[in-house]
């Protein structure tokens, strides 16, 4: 019994952090976001040789058939990267989804460029995610049409897979007539959202698993574990730039850092946040192996995450000053990421009202 | 990441509740650190122990059940007692503080005394630390101990010396050394409750019981070998124990059961004949801070991982203290919000009194008395500090000014 993370999963946070340490500095992550609309094919081909892309992908297709831990492990460093990548969805939800409701064939045809990066699959909702705006689809045969606000990773998607409410799901190209992404400028300028509206589009059905509704769930908490990965990431990066800015600042000829009213925050900011670690561990982890406890802590875990989130992007922020309130250190771009964790696939008070129906205090 | 339920822990849990079936009625209610345990205690204390649900990991030569540390096998034996609702065993400073400090730093001498009586409740010890003048600042601790021959001879006031009035020893921080600088000048010493010269005075506090005391020493003689580690060595000494009496204030096991009793409150409790659970707003409290022990309770199992391992955990360690005392706080503040006003009329009884509290004053007498543990063992701000300064390597505070702001 053991609650830690392996020796390879130290190895893949310590290469994927190094990458991006390396690779993805301020300058590069503003230009990404900026210029490139949230997506560089080179920077996303890189990480998918790395392993990223790949990651969830089983082992006979190409992939290294790693677990939802393992991904918890790599969206956190994607997050204290703020990397402007399109994870949640083509990495985890995409593979995910066709594992539990694609067929053999689809999946041998599928998984191998899923894992190469070749194929990057934007996951939609078509109700059900817990957010805000429209997600009104119908599927007539092959045939998709409708309408899904604030989809994420959509920006260099070649695909949308479209969750339907009765757990199916349908997967377009996007270059196919019918479809219209339209990806929108967006608070998270590393992660634009779009919003998708299919006229008819011929698709391909998945519809193999025995437990749609079930595998429609699954597909969801994990994409909520993930961003609540990403902000416990994002969170601590906040953190780490707050404490390293108090002491290099001067004022009143001292570091801030040894006013006790800054050094509380910071307390206040760690406190918080060290337990979240282990929250997400450990809704990763149920999500690979405890399946009566994935579905209540994933609620948990992203609605949890998105409270504390508030509090360090708030108070990171202010411990910068008027310096935090500019683009000129970049702090905005975790700061905004920590937003859009928050409200994408359920914001805390759906995923809380979730919990409570689940574990049967209340009626849904 | 390995939780899975082998063979070894189904069975474990299994074994724990048929142990409790069988003996639930022989169980005392689940008491904190506030009672001198009475003689069922003992025996149900001395029966745990034999069993190994309590001082399971303390080795076989000191009276322990001698078992490797094992984060799931503790959690499953937390678990099974508190949804039975049952004592787990004695909860006291001399457990949770004294025996590990013993452990890591006592002498062979000093363990095989102590250790044994602790843990089956037959010493039941006080902590000697705080004085009118050190509180917060404790390394200001001003009664001293002189060594005279074979005995150190102590003088001085100690103040909110929680059970006191009822203890047989005292770990005691004083002065032995009154040249050296203030951190290097301690001692920690055992002393029997018993020694002639000490006056124990017991303090009401706002929960309307006597938990604390004010205790005098007049040439109170403790022999010299009583000391743990050496003279000057008390600073170190007192927060080896310090860091254990912060993991227990912060334990997160107590915190699930008062999520679930107060789901239980939320069922019954009804505003113009609306249950509570069915209001989203009160709802979501409940459910907001069910997440932040779930947090907790899997953060401490990440920390009780890695120290059996022999890893210091370093920040993740020094959070424990602050997260945990608050988030009790607002817990048990949820509590008495959900009596509300029919929860007001509040009765409570004295430890000696042997009268059982209603559920209503124990819920508020827990809500104070959590606000005392958000002060006690270091408060709040001064975990911050620790926090902020240890954990995040943020400067040390300034030396402090002397004056103090308002003259009389
Ligand atoms: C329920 C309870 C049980 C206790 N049991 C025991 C016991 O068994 N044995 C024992 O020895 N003691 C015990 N204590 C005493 C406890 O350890 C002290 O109360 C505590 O350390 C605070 O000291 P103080 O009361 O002198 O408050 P002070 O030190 O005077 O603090 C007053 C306020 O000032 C703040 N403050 C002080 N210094 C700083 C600083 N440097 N930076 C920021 N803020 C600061 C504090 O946070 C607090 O808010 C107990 C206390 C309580 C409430």
């Amino acid at each position: 019994m053991e609650f830690a993370l392996t020796e390879e999963q130290r190895l893949l946070d310590e290469s994927l952090r190094g990458y991006l340490a390396r690779e993805l500095t301020l300058d590069k992550l503003k230009t990404l976001a900026n210029e490139a609309g949230g997506f560089a094919k080179s920077h996303w081909q890189a990480l998918a040789d790395l392993g990223i892309a790949g990651l969830m992908v089983p082992e006979e297709h190409g992939g290294a058939g790693l677990g939802l831990l393992d991904a918890a492990v790599a969206a956190e460093a994607l997050g204290y990267a703020a990397a402007p990548v399109a994870f949640v969805g083509a990495a985890v939800m995409a593979p995910l989804a066709v594992s539990l409701m694609a067929n053999a064939s689809q999946q041998s045809e599928w998984f191998p460029k899923i894992a190469s990066g070749e194929m990057r699959i934007a996951v939609a909702f078509a109700g059900g995610s817990g957010q805000t705006g429209t997600a009104d689809v119908r599927l007539d045969g092959l045939k998709l049409s409708g309408r899904v606000d604030g989809v994420l990773d959509v920006a260099g998607a070649t695909h949308v897979l479209t969750i339907l409410p009765d757990g199916r799901a349908a997967l377009v190209a996007v270059d196919t007539s019918g479809v219209e992404a339209t990806v929108k400028p967006t608070l998270d300028r590393t992660r634009p959202l779009a919003d998708v509206v299919f006229s008819g589009a011929q698709t391909h059905v998945l519809d193999a698993s025995n437990d749609p509704a079930g595998a429609a769930r699954r597909v969801r908490d994990a994409g909520r574990v993930m961003l609540a990965a990403d902000t416990l990431g994002a969170s601590q990066a906040m953190l780490d730039k707050a404490v390293a800015y108090a002491g290099e600042r001067v004022q009143f000829g001292r570091v801030i850092a040894s006013f006790q009213a800054v050094k509380h925050m910071a307390a206040e900011m760690a406190t918080d946040l060290e337990p979240c670690r282990a929250l997400v561990w450990f809704a990763a982890h149920a999500h690979d192996a405890i399946p009566e406890e994935a579905h209540v802590s994933a609620c948990h875990a992203k609605a949890h995450l998105a409270e504390v989130g508030r509090l360090i992007q708030t108070k990171a922020t202010e411990m910068h000053g008027g310096m935090g309130f500019t683009e000129l250190m970049g702090l905005e771009l975790w700061y905004k990421r920590i937003s859009l964790d928050r409200h994408t696939l359920g914001g805390p008070e759906r995923c809380r009202h979730e919990a409570a129906v689940a574990q049967g205090w209340v009626k849904g | 990441m390995d939780l899975s339920y082998s063979e070894k822990y189904r069975t474990l849990q299994n074994e724990v509740r048929a142990f409790i079936g069988l003996h639930k009625d022989a169980s005392p209610k689940a008491v904190g650190v506030r009672r001198k345990p009475d003689a069922k205690m003992l025996e149900w204390q001395r029966l745990l122990v034999e069993k190994g649900y309590a001082a399971r990991t303390i080795p076989r030569q000191f009276g322990g059940f001698g078992a490797e540390p094992d984060v799931m096998e503790a959690a499953i034996i937390a678990e099974e007692f508190s949804k039975a609702g049952i004592a787990a065993g004695i909860m006291s400073q001399g457990i949770s503080m004294l025996v590990p400090t013993l452990i890591e730093v006592g002498t062979e001498a000093q363990r095989e005394s102590f250790i044994g009586p602790t843990i089956r409740g037959e010493i039941i010890w006080c902590q000697g630390y705080s004085e009118p003048g050190a509180g917060s600042d404790l390394a200001n601790v001003q009664t001293k101990g002189v060594l005279e021959g074979e005995h150190f001879v102590v003088n001085g006031q100690k103040i909110w010396t929680s059970s006191a009035h009822y203890a047989d020893w005292m770990f005691l921080l004083c002065r032995t050394e009154p040249d050296k600088p203030k951190h290097q000048g301690l001692s920690y010493l055992l002393l029997s409750m018993k020694t002639p010269g000490i006056d124990v005075r017991p303090l009401r506090t706002m929960t309307g019981k006597a938990t604390f005391n004010e205790v005098f020493f007049t040439d109170v003689r403790v022999p010299a070998h009583q000391i743990v580690m050496g003279r000057g060595d008390g600073w170190a000494v007192a927060n080896t124990t310090l860091k254990y009496e912060r993991m227990m204030l912060g334990d997160a096991n107590k915190f699930m059961h008062r999520v679930h009793r107060i789901r239980e409150l939320m069922e019954t409790t009804r505003i113009d004949g609306v249950r509570l659970i069915d209001m989203p707003e009160w709802r979501d409290r409940l459910v907001r801070l069910q997440g932040e022990v779930m947090a907790s309770k899997y953060h401490q199992m990440r920390l009780l991982t890695e120290a059996a391992k022999g890893i210091d955990a370093g920040l993740k360690r020094l959070v424990v203290k602050l997260y945990g005392t608050e988030m009790g706080y607002r817990l048990s503040g949820l509590a008495v919000d959900v009596y509300g006003a029919a929860g007001l009329a509040f009765d409570p009884h004295d430890d000696m009194d042997g009268g059982t509290d209603d559920d209503a004053t124990a819920w508020h007498t827990d809500h104070m008395y959590d606000l005392g543990l958000i002060i006690g063992g270091g408060s709040s701000q001064i975990q911050k500090n620790i926090i902020s300064e240890r954990g995040l390597g943020m400067p040390r505070e300034p030396k402090a000014a002397l004056q103090a702001t308002t003259k009389s």
